[in-house]
């Protein structure tokens, strides 16, 4: 965990904010806002998104196509954030997400990323050696499958539509939102029955 | 802004071999694994400000933005054959194949 800020940092903090306020780029209100909206955010959110496409192929087609319709569609306010790409696994494609240059994650929807995700350990090896790094999380893909990774260069933000496992037919979406857990949404996991 | 991109979803496109960093301070989306390489545009991704303006606070024209495929083997020298990387490139940094 990070060290409690410093009494001169937050002093330097209160004056930045003042000078944007006096600049009238940002008001405490809108800084109150996105607090607000960033806590709220959550993998559970996300894991949601991803048992309604499994059950309903209008949403899923919505999901693919505009993703931050369809957060909104969950209630998630997606006003001023990146647009949200999502990618979606097949029989013979995993999709893998990692920035390689800093730490793009789809914050507005599914909150804070894991430490793990900002490490330079994950940045480094997740383009270079996929297959190993899924190895190491337990995730075993077969050779059958592509490993597609997506490196978040640049305006997007991106998230992983998984496949459905066997042995879940019948579910309802809260059940099967329950097995979606946030490693998943970034494809170092896989949904298990 | 140019009103449409000019490559279109499976064009074969190479990612420019230059350095900016070694010319001055500068802020560049293009990671370094990927300059000079061969790939494919999967697609257009919109048109949006040039990072390389916006972190030096200057007027940022937009530029269309790609989502380009590479293979991941030639890259490293390893790996398995029909592995990929996806990567978002701005337009400026890409030239035909």
């Amino acid at each position: 965990m990070a060290a409690p800020p410093r009494a001169e940092s937050l002093a330097l903090l209160e004056r930045l904010v003042a000078a944007l306020e006096a600049k009238g780029i940002v008001t405490e209100a809108e800084i109150a806002d996105r607090q607000a909206n960033t806590d709220k955010a959550s993998p559970e959110t996300g894991a949601r998104m991803v048992a309604k496409a499994w059950t309903d192929p209008a949403y899923r087609a919505l999901l693919l196509s505009d993703g931050k319709a369809a957060a909104e569609m969950m209630g998630v306010s997606m006003a001023g954030a990146p647009p949200l790409g999502v990618l979606e696994d097949t029989a013979t494609r995993h999709h893998l997400v990692v920035c390689t240059l800093c730490s793009c994650y789809p914050r507005a929807l599914l909150g804070y990323p894991p430490n793990w995700y900002k490490s330079f350990a994950y940045r480094s090896r997740a383009v270079r050696e996929p297959r190993a790094v899924l190895a190491e999380w337990g995730t075993m893909l077969p050779d059958s499958v592509e490993i597609r990774v997506v490196d978040s260069t640049a305006d997007f933000r991106w998230m992983v539509l998984p496949m459905r496992p066997a042995g879940t037919e019948g579910w309802d979406e809260a059940r099967l939102a329950s097995i979606v857990t946030r490693d998943a949404l970034v494809g170092v996991a896989l949904p298990k029955a | 802004m140019n009103a449409s991109p000019r490559f279109a979803a499976g064009a074969t496109v190479r990612v420019k071999d230059d350095w900016p960093e070694r010319r001055g301070p500068c802020h560049i989306r293009t990671p370094h694994y990927i300059r000079g390489r061969t790939g494919k545009v999967v697609r257009p991704l919109g048109a949006f400000p040039n990072p390389e303006d916006l972190a030096f606070a200057r007027p940022a024209p937009e530029r269309h933005l790609y989502h380009v495929l590479f293979e991941q083997p030639p890259i490293w020298n390893e790996g398995r054959p029909g592995d990929t990387v996806m990567v978002e490139v701005f337009e400026h940094w890409l030239e035909e194949a």
